[in-house]
């Protein structure tokens, strides 16, 4: 389990998150929704401890994460966050190579490192682009290649910011279907999202946040109703259940 | 590999013409003979050709970790101030006489080296990651730039100035074996630093909130780049003054042959960076006349067209 005991976050004088308690569990999809400025990519940052919390306790399996090292942190714990800032033109296998750091003694890449990046490279559907540098890829390439990066380190857990923005339709699906064939292997799958029905179709769990901390959780039968939308985002919308039982929200309007 | 061939020939090649350039020719079969040929070549020419590599080296790879970290190919080490500082520990060691003492210049111009980068970590760590790196760099090379000039302006006489003055373009001139055993283990112990940082460099290509997720220790990082840039560069400076331009064209020519992954061109970098310097060298001391130009002016006047040229066919590509 990954979980955050009533986490506070304060930066620059800001509270940012306030007395937070989130469970993810491994094999699972959980969604974190909520409006621009809710805390979600600050709880991501949290839970992948990237931010130390200000009180409260995150932990992994019951350890605490300040109780890990970094190293040991990142062989378990894969981010994938928002920008996909990629600084040098190298190739794009040197660059899922990169997922192997934690893992990489002195001396190169291992048969082991080898075959990891392999099957994420598979996995993304990015082995075709082995050789290419990466900043000649297109948008949705090169965002393949960046989450082929991640799950080359075989993470247990897999945090994610936004990873649809700026990719067309057809990238989403295949983005979304990679993140829920991870959770299917075990991995625990957190991402931060902000379409809704995107969020329907691959959550087990959606955690919604309002202002610094969560105002509802549960599936998304749950959690995506008109009432609760209305009142955390001020829209008004359309829930609508699809013929294969996944949760539609059309939003209409500002309240 | 075959790239590493070619570097390491050209390396033997330059290193051999730094030991045949000057202002006398000395016959092969006499440079390891007793007499006056075989004194120049042991005293003056090796200890110089030496002192070429290791320099040239240093801020070859200075550079090419710096533009790593920055993730910026515009950083060297004069844009962070180490070399500023570096130089102005020696300014302050040659007007007020401790060129006397042993170790009295070198002392100095590394104590600059290390108190300026020191300055720059604390900077750093409270302004947070590589812009207070690069913002600190700036505002001290600015600031040791000012006290150089203060301190020549205020030189008891113009001697004094002038050589200042002089020492600060930059030159391997009638440097001994004492400046190789000064410098070799500063620049030994500070590129086994920087060597060190290669792969925590690649992960930065993702930024650092990356870097940290996949385990690097940032401030870990830092120090190791502080501590091995102020060593080489430190002991670069002071035995040879300030010699731009290497640690900024280097790297940028090396990527053109091996990729831009930072932890591909730092070995190349250091050899690049030697057999650039040694060239630059050897080029000084073919020169008419009876002086000789000096090294930091004709690496600057060789490198910025050079330099710009390499922009021109970049932006080329690109557009």
């Amino acid at each position: 389990m990954l979980r955050a005991d009533t986490i506070d976050l304060t930066l620059s004088g800001r509270s940012v998150l306030c007395g937070v308690s989130v469970a993810c569990a491994p094999g699972k999809v959980t969604v974190i929704l909520g409006p621009n400025g809710a805390g979600k990519s600050s709880l991501l940052a949290c839970l992948s401890g990237g931010r130390a919390v200000n009180a409260g306790v995150v932990s992994l399996d019951g350890k605490p994460l300040t109780a890990i090292t970094g190293k040991d942190r990142a062989r378990r714990i894969g981010l994938l966050p928002q920008s996909g800032d990629v600084h040098w033109d190298i190739e794009a296998r040197d660059l899922v190579a990169l997922g192997r750091f934690a893992h990489q003694g002195r001396g190169g890449l291992s048969a082991t490192d080898n075959a990891a990046i392999d099957a994420a490279m598979h996995a993304t559907d990015t082995a075709q682009f082995a050789t290419r540098n990466v900043l000649r890829l297109s948008g949705g390439e090169r965002a393949r290649v960046l989450l082929a990066r991640v799950l080359a380190g075989e993470p247990v857990w897999l945090l994610t910011d936004e990873p649809l923005a700026n990719l067309d339709p057809g990238h989403q699906i295949d983005m979304l279907d990679v993140l829920s064939a991870q959770a299917k292997r075990g991995t625990g799958v957190i991402a931060v999202l902000h379409d809704l029905t995107q969020a329907a179709r691959i959550a087990d769990h959606i955690i919604l946040m309002r202002r610094g901390a969560i105002f509802a959780s549960g599936t998304p039968a749950q959690v995506l109703t008109r009432e609760t939308l209305g009142e955390v985002y001020g829209v008004a919308c359309v829930v609508e259940t699809g013929a294969d039982g996944v949760i539609m929200v059309r939003v209409t309007g500002r309240t | 590999m075959k790239f590493r061939i070619l570097l390491i020939t050209l390396l033997i090649a330059a290193f051999l013409l730094s030991l045949i350039s000057g202002k006398v020719w000395i016959a092969p079969a006499l440079w390891l003979s007793d007499s006056a040929e075989g004194w120049i070549m042991a005293e003056l020419r090796l200890p110089r050709a030496i002192l070429g590599a290791l320099i040239g080296g240093a801020l070859g790879l200075s550079g090419a970790v710096l533009q790593g970290y920055l993730r910026n190919p515009l950083a060297d080490p004069t844009v962070v101030g180490v070399s500023a500082s570096a130089a102005l520990g020696g300014v302050i060691a040659i007007s007020f006489g401790a060129t006397a003492l042993p170790f009295g210049l070198f002392g100095c111009a590394m104590a600059g080296a290390a108190s300026s980068m020191a300055l720059l970590a604390l900077m750093a760590n409270r302004a947070g990651g590589t812009l207070g790196f690069i913002l600190g760099g700036v505002v001290l090379s600015t600031l040791a730039g000012s006290l150089t000039a203060l301190i020549i302006s205020i030189a008891p006489n113009p001697f004094a100035s002038s050589e200042i003055i002089s020492w600060l373009m930059g030159a391997l001139t009638d440097r001994g074996s004492d400046d190789v055993i000064h410098a070799l283990p500063f620049i030994v112990i500070g590129g086994a630093l920087l060597i060190s940082t290669g792969r925590a460099l690649d992960t930065l290509t993702l930024g650092e909130a990356v870097a940290q997720s996949m385990g690097v220790d940032l401030r870990s990082l830092q120090w190791r780049i502080v501590a091995g840039v102020g060593l080489c560069v430190g002991a670069s400076v002071a035995v040879s003054g300030v010699v731009g331009f290497v640690g900024l064209i280097v790297p940028h020519v090396i990527r053109s042959f091996v990729g831009e992954q930072p932890s591909k061109i730092l070995i190349p970098s250091a050899i690049g960076g030697a057999i650039l310097t040694l060239v630059a060298d050897s080029l000084v001391r073919l020169t008419p006349g009876a002086g000789e130009v000096r090294l930091g002016i004709a690496m600057t006047a060789l490198g910025a067209p050079f330099f710009l040229a390499i922009l021109m066919k970049q932006r080329g590509k690109v557009a």
